[in-house]
């Protein structure tokens, strides 16, 4: 890789300093980051390492009404956490898949969100579940609803100088049921053909998170009694605009799509309890 | 920007203080510095699991960790496996004959050595899962597999 400067500071406001200059990267667990700055992708100056940064939380919380990631949580922490299993077991699973465990023991759910694959496994379940980004600046901070996070491959609304600091889960009111689902070419380390995950709850409200099936992972919303039929199922994927691509095919996507939002569907009603 | 940076990092239990430019990976710092030659590079992107060490009692890929961020951690490799000896699920891999030409299994027997820590007595699947990290082009899977399931405590206490 080429010659680059390193920080690991300790506090934001130097942190996001550091990240204002215009080659900069930020490096968080490193998984996507080595692999690019290897290639060559990413010529950095510098590189900012966020792992030493006391306001960017390693610990799952629960709040009043919702339930705090912080951005240093791996993925075999997610796995590994109650209050996930519990309350969000499609991020769980999800966050189960992601590379391998040696990934999975770097690999964190902030840098799979911003690093903004349209296939990132989490990114679907933390869609289905309304999730919001919380990111500073060193000064202010703001919250963003996941979908609006987004903004084509790769690219999100983070600006030069800020960083994500934690993804808040809002706490499910009432009974909710939600499920994951993965088409992969191969049962081991994969990328994603299709993910989608589902989130229903005692209200009738079926919400979607769904993968590799557009430029952004996406969300969509309907009813439980409305995703009853072809129809109504089919209104709701309308949204994606699969391409082909060395994983699978367009139309393969398309059809992979229908029946695995059906089945996670299902799954999210039966989980409903 | 080629200035190298002075990093304390505990070795197979020895604190070390090694010196190294920022875009220096864990591995070439293994590899290149240390002479820790057991650690293999393969596909050097985090696919294959051939150079996987312990960081901080967790396996990782140490073609994805910048030997920077391993200051104060404490990371154990092939060598640090069986300081005194091969270890039980050492001989297991030559009892099985889970080794054919040997490039993957420093991995693996770093992968599996993390596994049985954590989980002394891993089912089939658990080992599978714990291994898909890790690949071996001679395809010597189930003999790997069978290695593993061998040096479990369980089995240890049957044999």
């Amino acid at each position: 890789m080429s010659p680059f400067r390193y920080f690991a500071p300790r506090d934001l406001v130097e942190a996001c300093e550091l990240l204002g200059g215009e080659d900069a990267v930020p490096l968080a667990g490193g998984t996507d980051l080595l692999v690019a700055l290897r290639h060559r992708e990413v010529r950095p100056g510098r590189v900012v390492d966020l792992k030493q940064v006391t306001e960017i939380g390693d610990q799952i919380s629960i709040e009043e009404r919702h339930v705090s990631i912080g951005a240093r949580v791996v993925m075999s922490r997610l796995v590994a956490s109650e209050i996930v299993r519990d309350d969000f077991p499609a991020l769980a699973s999800a966050a189960s898949v992601v590379g391998s465990v040696q990934i999975r023991n770097r690999a964190t759910l902030a840098g799979n969100l911003c690093n903004a694959s349209p296939a990132a496994d989490t990114a679907t379940p933390l869609l289905a579940y309304s999730a919001r980004v919380i990111i500073s600046d060193g000064a202010e901070e703001r919250g963003v609803p996941l979908e609006e996070f987004f903004t084509g491959p790769g690219s999100t609304v983070l600006r030069r100088g800020e960083v994500v600091t934690s993804v808040e889960l809002p706490l499910p009111e009432g009974r909710s049921g939600s499920a994951f689902a993965r088409v992969t070419r191969r049962r081991g380390v994969d990328l994603a053909s299709v993910n989608l995950a589902c989130f229903v709850d005692d209200s009738g409200r079926a919400r979607f998170g769904l993968g590799a099936v557009g430029p952004t992972p996406l969300a969509a919303e309907s009813t439980v009694d409305q995703l009853t039929t072809d129809d109504g199922m089919q209104r709701l994927l309308d949204v994606a605009s699969p391409i082909s691509d060395v994983r699978a095919g367009a139309d393969y996507r398309r059809a992979m799509l229908r029946i695995h939002a059906r089945r996670a569907l299902q799954a999210a009603i039966e989980g409903l309890g | 920007m080629s200035q190298e940076s002075i990093i304390d990092v505990t070795i197979n239990h020895a604190r070390r203080t090694v010196s190294a430019p920022p875009s220096m990976t864990l591995l070439e710092m293994l590899r290149s510095r240390l002479g820790l030659t057991g650690t293999k590079e393969c596909c050097a992107e985090g696919e294959c699991g051939a150079c996987t060490v312990i960081m901080d009692g967790d396996p990782v890929n140490s073609c994805l960790v910048l030997a920077v961020e391993t200051e104060g951690s404490v990371v154990t490799t092939i060598e640090g496996v069986g300081n005194n000896g091969m270890t039980y699920l050492q001989e297991s891999f030559l009892d099985a004959g889970a080794v054919q030409c040997g490039f993957c299994i420093p991995g693996m027997v770093v992968a599996a050595t993390a596994l049985l820590e954590r989980t002394p007595e891993p089912s089939a699947n658990e080992v599978r899962d714990a291994l898909s990290g890790n690949l071996c082009r001679c395809g010597g899977y189930d003999r790997i597999c069978d290695a593993v399931l061998r040096a479990t405590s369980g089995a240890r206490h049957d044999a």
